[in-house]
């Protein structure tokens, strides 16, 4: 067990190492540096300034230099200073991040239970007609794109009703419309992926012999059958954490709310290389992240995984 | 319900007493059209052991799975299947559900996929007394003392420990006593076991199957034993019941269907099952000849944390033409020394020759040329055919590989591998879902031929088919071998048909080769301690008994 936890946290850091060294790789691939493009929106510039402000940020120094001092800056946790309000970075994005966390934690909680729901009437429900309709809630739902269901909703809500605010303003249905656009698309994949191989698990001669032992259909799925379902949706559940964070940037924008999604927008138009290169960082931390506690879940649900002979990620397993 | 005097009188004056299990006119029919039981009558009395014979797709499975109500839900079911005064065929899976596990229990077929892969042993056996919980209330160290009784009961070595550990610790046979315990621990009066031990070795079968009947006795439990072995049925059952087409051919005692079978079928049966008649090819082998295929101190090393040697310095020679048997049960290396031997697998010591070339060192492109010569033929064939494609390119895919012939000399060369494995030549446009078992390994003894291939290695190539299927595939091996010459390395843990096919027997055991022999040395004569074991857990005493004695 011990090996296996060091094993993956070790993997972990390895990829977040990589992610970061391929986002240095990527500015300097730039045509030009960070500050000349940042600037050359601006049409009046001297070169004094460029070289002024290429000396304050660092850009000056051999890239070797560069790599090791940005490097080194992440263990103290200075991922370097915005160009455009000459702010930390690590202060620019933890001043927002809050209402986007808690946007996107309360997305996933819906889209959890959402896909439960319908895994739940799907196989239980005794009726084929309402467990059709069930089963074809998952493609709908991924097919809907996100800024669309929050647009008509908002259309809806705000503007035909106007039962909610345009603008958030603290109420509850500011917080859960939102939430829910983002949960509905989330819970897609995961309640297609649960569905599956519930379907794979019940194929399996054991749940014969539950039967045969006196189980009810219920006592099955609750204390069998989703045990060993849950290990390939809680992989595609960590693999979602990317929809989310891309989820909740639309969400915001749509919604008109402040978060990560308004600094990423800003970061992008004005060209602002260093916020950018944080907010990637940050992202390819939270995937690592989760996915790295889905790894450490998994043998929870599954013992057999510790005793594979310790190579590969246990997803290989799962599919 | 009246009573009447004819009533009364009746139960003095007859020996049995009422059936409890009475099977009246049950007939099951799947939504497709296709009837898989049609009108079955049959009866159990209490404590008797009664084996359902037949082969895959007679209705045994889907008859005894009614009488458990666990037919898919496309099955049509009509009839009465009376249990102690309840019509089984009528109830609603509520009231199933208080009869399953406690009054009718079940012992599937495969222990490898019956548990729960992600629950405990301890919590998997106790789970039948938190579903039935009518009887006393228990508590929790109660349970666990219950729990620890039954392993203890079905022969399971430390027993607290087991109650901890997940199925994917535990071998085959252990889970199969597992579910054996699992089945017996409310004592139920009806017990379903189907095909309980097909998937096990003979060795483990027999120590299985004496712990299920010392149960059945003890317990007075009637059981219905599925099985497509006869020679299981025989030494187990106190009847036999044989069916086919969905219908009941004989119903009688052991000892009648052994001595004067009246139908048909059953004689068959018999013929397939009993292994006296063997011993033919073995008197046409030529001790001299040189070997197809030598092992020469083949050893190899698994490096996984502990040194393991799965096989240990192996050596044997099959002569060319002839048929070399390696059995074992599983983990005695007897699939491994194969795949080293087709080079599929680098031995870690020791040659490997082929018609007297040393192939040990040969790299990708010589392997490659190697296999033109000698062929796998895998057990499962199922998965060993693409179900994609048509028989015709599967057939054709070595011809094309090794670029043998043009378009035309590929559908010619096609036609007549097909008539070679006497498939009908309008098979090549089908594809593997569209044939039964049987054909698909006719199918792979094709391809394995197609590209000129003289030895075959054939690893449980037999085991996924029934009895009367495996006897068809066996006189096609044979047939082939007298025509082309070929050479068979035979892996099989099933001592009947490797006593009928071969000319020479090697017996494996923990990776080392214990007795190698003439067929009728070893089975007549055995050395080895452990090859006696082998034979006499080989099932079909009964049978045998029968057969000597008729000579």
């Amino acid at each position: 067990m011990g090996r296996y936890v060091a094993q993956r946290i070790g993997q972990a850091l390895l990829v977040i190492w990589l992610a970061y060294t391929v986002i240095f790789l990527a500015v300097q691939l730039l045509p030009s540096d960070p500050v000349t493009i940042f600037l050359s929106t601006d049409s009046a510039v001297d070169q004094a300034t460029i070289d002024n402000m290429k000396r304050q940020y660092g850009y000056d120094q051999p890239l070797l230099v560069q790599y090791l001092a940005q490097l080194g800056g992440l263990f103290t946790g200075d991922v370097g200073y915005s160009l455009a309000s000459g702010e930390p970075v690590a202060l620019r994005i933890s001043g927002v991040v809050g209402s986007t966390i808690a946007l996107a934690l309360s997305a996933f909680a819906t889209a959890v239970v959402l896909a439960l729901a319908v895994v739940v009437v799907a196989t239980l429900t005794r009726s084929a007609l309402l467990r059709k309709v069930v089963l074809n809630l998952p493609p709908l739902f991924a097919a809907v794109p996100v800024f669309w269901l929050g647009l008509v909703l908002l259309e809806l809500l705000s503007i035909r009703w106007g039962v909610m605010s345009l603008f958030p303003d603290g109420s509850f249905l500011s917080l859960a419309v939102p939430v829910f656009v983002l949960g509905v698309h989330v819970s897609a994949p995961i309640a297609q992926v649960l569905l599956k191989s519930i379907d794979t698990v019940y194929n399996q001669p054991f749940i014969d012999v539950l039967r045969a032992k006196g189980a009810s259909a219920s006592w099955i799925f609750f204390r069998h059958a989703l045990k060993n379902a849950g290990g390939p949706a809680m992989t595609i559940t960590g693999i979602t954490v990317g929809t989310l964070l891309a989820g909740s940037v639309i969400t915001e924008t749509v919604f008109a709310r402040s978060g990560l999604g308004a600094v990423v927008l800003q970061a992008v138009t004005t060209q602002d290389v260093p916020l950018v290169q944080g907010l990637v960082l940050l992202t390819a931390s939270v995937f690592v992240a989760v996915n790295l506690a889905v790894d450490l879940l998994y043998p929870l649900l599954d013992p057999r995984i510790l005793k594979s002979n310790g190579q590969g990620s246990p997803r290989a397993l799962a599919v | 319900m009246s009573v009447t005097t004819a009533d009364q009188a009746a139960p003095a004056a007859l020996p049995q007493t009422a059936p409890l299990l009475a099977i009246r006119g049950l007939k099951v029919e799947y939504q497709s059209g296709t009837t898989a039981v049609g009108g079955v009558d049959l009866t159990l009395q209490a404590g008797e052991i009664v084996a359902l014979v037949g082969e895959s797709g007679s209705g045994k499975t889907t008859l005894a799975r009614s009488v458990l109500g666990l037919l898919p839900a496309s099955a049509r079911i009509s009839g009465r299947i009376d249990f102690d005064g309840t019509d089984l065929a009528s109830l609603s899976e509520k009231e199933f559900c208080r009869i399953r596990g406690r009054r009718i229990g079940l012992v599937p077929q495969d222990p490898g996929a019956s548990l729960d892969p992600v629950r405990t042993i301890g919590s998997q056996v106790a789970e039948v007394f938190r579903l039935h919980r009518d009887g006393r209330r228990r508590s929790r160290l109660e349970l666990r003392a219950e729990v620890v009784r039954l392993l203890t009961l079905v022969g399971i070595d430390r027993p607290e420990e087991r109650l901890r550990q997940y199925p994917h610790e535990l071998s085959g046979g252990l889970k199969q006593r597992v579910l054996i315990a699992i089945a017996f621990s409310l004592q139920p009066q009806v017990l379903i076991a189907d095909e309980p031990t097909s998937a096990l070795d003979v060795t483990v079968q027999r120590t299985v199957l004496e712990v299920f009947d010392r149960l059945a006795k003890e317990f007075g439990t009637a059981v219905i034993f599925v099985t497509h072995d006869l020679a299981v049925a025989t030494d187990h059952a106190d009847r036999i019941v044989v069916m086919r087409g969905g219908s009941v051919r004989e119903d009688r005692g052991v000892e009648q269907v052994l001595a004067r079978p009246e139908d048909e079928y059953t004689v068959r049966l018999l013929e397939e099952a009993a292994p006296a008649r063997a011993a033919a090819p073995a008197a046409a082998a030529s001790a001299a000849g040189t070997f197809a295929l030598e092992a020469q101190g083949l050893v190899k090393v698994f490096d996984r944390g502990a040194a393991n040697r799965a096989v240990d310095a192996v050596s044997f020679g099959v002569r060319q033409g002839t048929t070399f048997s390696l059995v074992g049960e599983s983990g005695s290396g007897k699939s491994t020394t194969a795949r080293m031997l087709m080079r599929l697998l680098d031995p870690t010591e020791g040659t490997v020759l082929v018609e007297g070339r040393d192939v040990t060192g040969l790299d990708g492109r010589g392997k490659r040329e190697l296999w033109r010569t000698l062929q796998l033929v895998y057990q499962n064939p199922d998965s060993a055919l693409d179900p994609r494609l048509r028989i015709r390119d599967i057939i054709a895919e070595p011809i094309v590989n090794f670029g043998l012939s043009g378009r035309a000399g590929q559908r010619e060369r096609v036609l007549e591998l097909l008539e070679q494995v006497n498939l009908p030549a309008r098979a090549a446009s089908a594809r593997p879902m569209e044939l039964s078992g049987g054909q698909r390994q006719r199918v792979a003894i094709a391809r394995a031929l197609a590209a000129g291939a003289r030895t075959l290695v054939l690893d449980e190539a037999l085991s996924a088919l029934d009895v009367l299927t495996q006897a068809q595939i066996l006189a096609l091996l044979e047939e082939l071998q007298r025509e082309l010459g070929l050479t068979y390395l035979f892996i099989s843990h099933d001592l009947h048909v490797v006593e009928r096919i071969s000319h020479e027997v090697g017996v494996m055991r923990r990776g080392k080769l214990v007795e190698t022999g003439p067929t009728a040395g070893i089975f007549g004569n055995p050395q080895h301690e452990y090859t006696r074991l082998l034979l006499d857990s080989n099932p079909g005493h009964r049978l045998r008994s029968l057969a000597a004695s008729n000579k």
